[in-house]
């Protein structure tokens, strides 16, 4: 089911009646979630992504906007005729039913004509339950369980009526950090297992980029990028994305553009054809440093973390706004240790400039 | 460490004294008095030890119409103002506006004085020469007939005996079923919307469960205060219950002690008796509620 | 598009149920609201009604337009009010008083110290919860009786001190409190005794207040004990001092200065709770049974 957000709009009245001031939890909000997708809303907290989920839910009701689910328009129909599935943060599974009696639960609410009988439910419930993988677990109650398999009972629950999309809020965050990767991975199983679109709610990077199609940052209510997870690691509109996205961050350095340029410090460290003169911000992924004996950017060296795969060069610089500079190179690389400073020469392709004062992208050839 | 024992008992001793003397020592003299056959209360004497008191207040017609008065309240008050109660608390808790005066004036009764406002209820009820009092008047207004609800007959008295306990338990039970109602997470509501629950099963099959701890609580606690009703019924009947034919279990206990030289014996024997059922009836409430309240 | 109207349609039904339910609702919590309130409102009006126009409505009126104090100064006169309103004073104040001080001292025996048979003591004082005051009373009334005790403060008083509730309550707070915070103050040479005064007891303020507030109404309350340990006018409470008017005050048909008596007794909890509303809703939501 392809679904449609057209110029959606939140607006809550503020909380301080005095000041008046309406807060915009979603702002101007406009996609299109290709059918059978699995979409990650990202962001830091209070950016407006669980809002919009419950927008989409029907839980709550837009401001101003459309949201179509297919070519149905869905914007005024409450939640309970909108065939979502929708799994808590916290799971929310009724701590005095069974799991099977969880997992059955949507499908009592059914009337009339679409009445299913006992044995059909029980069915439907087995093989939601075999898909998520807690076909044994169904007798046991939701506090009996771990983390991880409440989870699945949460997924499970949502999955058997057959939504026609699955919202997940937060979905990974009360697990721990094992589980959370094993996690992560089975939900992308049953998605593409499914085909049901999904829409997930994360604020952790790594989280959206390892399993959705496309991932939307958000960013105070606006959306700042959507695009396939690499695609958007690889050219950040903005800042804020650019900084959002990747661990190790980026390391931010104060520059400027100067003739085709771009002068961190005194050092021209990059050619920048087509970029205007003037102060600019540069960002420089981990991985865009090359250590090199006639680098042009020099930094003073702190220590060296060797981590079996790659090698992490931890240095200084003036110029740059992070507590320390983080280079990740492969662990062949030589670094000649004992010297107190190091120079890189850098990969244009992991460099970005950005307009000082709106932080907003400033593109440039690469020689 | 002699002195640390010492000083622990020090700081109990106070508590010890007093739970002593009028909590621990009555208990067990309570049991001997109620075997003591022919006590004295003057002379302080006895004539035999046996289960005589028992037997004679088992055929007391006085202690059985307390008994009858006692279940009968108990069978309808409990369960009333328990079901009330809930509903007014489901709407309590489905309103923004009002609501903290709502529940502010719903909680006046608990501290009131039973006894001083029982007597407004009495005026309320009762009927004289004078006037027909304020309840018969909204009965005539129906086009029925004027009754006595404080010295007419047994199912009128009987009903504003009822009335009024349900009355005066409400608040408690309202201020209990609200915080409970409150404490039902808004996930649950969320979660059971999105599947397209109806209002109805919301409330059978999330918000009841949920909420069936409290529900016990007050159904065990309801039939505890209900069994041991006596102060409900002098406020509105006077202090001779036994002529007014409703006496509960507690107060024949009283009389028996208020009258002429008193019979402790007696009392001892009925305090105990009624004991014995609220006990079998606590456990048997406990033993349904392991069986239905979940977790 | 055919569906959209479908939804608008369903959306419209939504909002006129929820509309009638809410309008319900609200009628229905007036009702109660008006079935609690008339009592009161009742007995202030016939309070204030003259003596010859109330015995004079056969119908009672809902109103008065010439009301009258009149019945509060009989209240006062004509029977010993006054009387049976100290005495309760005193007997809430000093029960509660002496209430405070045994709990307090038991609490922190059973919370902070330790000492040889302490659970087993807790264990015991746990199981006289559960022990109904009508098994003791009837002992206590003895107890009193023999020892020349009826119709004195301290007859009155010192069976109605003892509230095991009240110090579980109490402990349970107390022990809340970090034992880091005892430990300190243990290293700072601090005594057990001022600790508890200068630590835990603010600390627990709020439990204390509660347990305070709870205590006071139970004994403004209280009718059983009073009336089994006093049956001379002097030593009445007002629960008892009520039946005593309503059987023989001010002639059995005064039912004005009856009622002025009513509002009297009634006033001082209410403005107490008026002003602790909070508070006390809290304390009784923890434990405080009625009945």
């Amino acid at each position: 089911m392809k679904v449609v957000l057209e110029h959606l709009t939140k607006k809550f009245p503020s909380r301080n009646k005095k000041a008046g001031k309406d807060v915009i939890a979603v702002n101007d909000f406009t996609f299109e979630i290709p059918d059978g997708k699995l979409i990650g809303l990202l962001g830091p907290s209070g950016c407006g992504k669980s809002t919009t989920l419950h927008l989409l839910s029907g839980l709550q009701k837009p401001t101003a906007g459309k949201i179509y689910f297919g070519e149905d328009d869905v914007t005024n129909l409450p939640a309970e005729n909108r065939g979502v599935g929708l799994v808590f943060q916290n799971y929310a599974l009724y701590p005095h039913l069974t799991v099977l009696q969880n997992i059955i639960f949507p499908l009592e609410n059914r009337k009339g004509a679409d009445k299913l009988s006992k044995e059909k439910m029980r069915e439907m419930a087995y093989e939601t339950a075999k898909l998520v993988q807690i076909e044994t677990l169904m007798d046991r109650k939701p506090s009996e369980l771990s983390g991880g398999q409440q989870q699945r009972v949460a997924i499970a629950r949502a999955l058997v009526k057959m939504p026609r999309i699955l919202l997940l809020d937060e979905p990974l965050s009360n697990l721990d950090a094992r589980l959370r990767l094993q996690t992560r991975e089975e939900i992308r199983r049953i998605q593409c297992e499914t085909g049901i679109t999904t829409v997930f709610v994360t604020h952790d990077q790594e989280e959206a980029m390892s399993i959705s199609d496309l991932i939307v940052v958000m960013k105070d209510g606006v959306v700042q990028q959507i695009g396939e997870p690499q695609q958007v690691y690889d050219d950040p509109v903005n800042l804020f994305v650019a900084k959002f996205l990747g661990t190790p961050p980026v390391n931010v350095f104060a520059a400027e553009v100067r003739a085709g340029e771009l002068f961190i410090g005194s050092e021209p460290v990059l050619a920048v054809k087509g970029a205007p003169d003037g102060p600019v911000t540069a960002a420089i992924r981990p991985e865009g440093f090359l250590p090199c004996e006639d680098g042009r950017l020099t930094c003073a060296l702190s220590r060296i973390e060797v981590m079996g795969r790659d090698v992490s060069v931890i240095c200084t610089h003036p110029a740059c706004e992070n507590e320390a500079i983080r280079a990740i190179l492969r662990s062949e690389t030589k670094i000649v240790a004992g010297s107190d400073s190091v120079r890189f020469s850098l990969l244009a392709s992991k460099v970005y400039i950005f307009n000082s004062e709106t932080g907003e992208r400033i593109p440039f050839d690469a020689e | 460490m002699g002195e640390k024992n010492l000083k622990g008992w020090l700081y109990l001793l106070p508590a010890i004294l007093f739970l002593g003397a009028f909590m621990l020592y009555p208990l067990i003299d309570v049991l001997i008095y109620s075997f003591e056959e022919g006590y004295n209360f003057t002379s302080q004497t006895f004539h035999g030890v046996g289960t005589y008191n028992y037997s004679y207040v088992l055929h007391d017609p006085f202690f059985l119409q307390a008994l009858k008065n006692t279940f009968i309240l108990v069978i309808i008050t409990v369960p009333l103002s328990t079901g009330i109660a809930l509903l007014i608390s489901v709407g309590l808790s489905s309103i923004k506006k009002l609501r903290e005066l709502f529940q502010t004036v719903y909680f006046l009764p608990y501290v009131t004085n039973t006894l001083a406002v029982g007597l407004v209820f009495m005026i309320l009820f009762q009927k004289t020469p004078y006037t027909d009092g304020f309840a018969n008047l909204i009965i005539q207004f129906f086009g029925g007939q004027s009754v006595d609800f404080i010295d007419g007959p047994y199912w009128a008295k009987m009903f504003v005996l009822c009335f009024y306990t349900v009355w005066v338990v409400m608040p408690f039970k309202i201020l209990i079923l609200t915080s409970a109602l409150a404490s039902v997470r808004q996930d649950y509501y969320n979660a059971a919307m999105v599947d397209g629950t109806s209002r109805l099963r919301m409330f059978t099959k999330i918000t009841l469960p949920m909420i069936s701890p409290s529900l016990f609580y007050l159904v065990i606690t309801g039939f505890i205060g209900a069994f041991k009703a006596y102060s409900d019924a002098v406020a509105l009947f006077g202090t001779d219950l036994n002529a007014a034919g409703m006496n509960t279990i507690v107060g024949y206990v009283y009389d028996m002690l208020y009258s002429s030289g008193g019979y402790p014996s007696y009392a001892s024997a009925a305090a105990i008796i009624l004991f014995v059922i609220v006990l079998t009836i606590t456990v048997i409430n406990l033993l349904v509620s392991k069986k239905h309240v979940h977790y | 598009m055919n569906h959209t109207t479908d939804f608008e349609k369903m959306e419209r039904a939504a909002a006129v149920r929820k509309k009638a339910v809410t309008v319900i609702t609200y009628v229905l919590l007036s009702l109660w609201a008006v079935m609690v309130l008339f009592p009161f409102y009742w007995m202030i009006l016939t309070s204030v009604k003259e003596y010859g126009a109330y015995n004079s409505e056969y119908i009672p009126k809902l109103f008065t337009l010439s009301p009258t104090f009149e019945n509060y100064i009989s209240a006062f006169t004509s029977v010993p009010l006054a009387d049976y309103f100290l005495n309760t004073l005193v007997f809430t104040v000093v029960t509660t008083a002496i209430m405070l001080f045994v709990t307090v001292f038991a609490a922190f025996a059973f919370a902070r110290l330790d000492f040889p048979g302490k659970d087993l003591t807790f264990t015991l004082f746990l199981a006289l919860m559960m022990i109904p005051n009508e098994l003791v009373v009837i002992t206590n009334y003895v107890t009193v009786t023999d020892l020349d005790l009826r119709n004195t403060f301290a007859g009155l008083i010192l069976p109605s001190v003892a509230s095991v509730f009240y110090v579980y309550l109490l402990k349970e707070n107390f022990a809340q409190v970090p034992n880091e915070l005892y430990l300190a103050a243990k290293v700072d040479g601090t005594s057990d005794l001022k600790f508890l005064f200068r630590v835990l007891i603010p600390i627990c303020r709020p439990t204390i207040v509660t347990i305070t507030i709870l205590k006071v109404i139970e004994c403004w309350n209280s009718y059983v004990w009073p009336r089994l340990a006093a049956d001379e006018e002097s030593h009445f409470l007002v629960s008892v001092g009520i039946q005593k008017i309503r059987e023989s005050g001010f002639g059995r048909d005064n039912i004005p200065a009856m009622m002025a008596a009513v509002v009297v007794i009634s006033v001082p909890l209410i403005v107490l709770f008026l002003l602790f509303r909070k508070k006390i809703m809290e304390g009784v939501s923890r434990g405080g049974t009625k009945g």
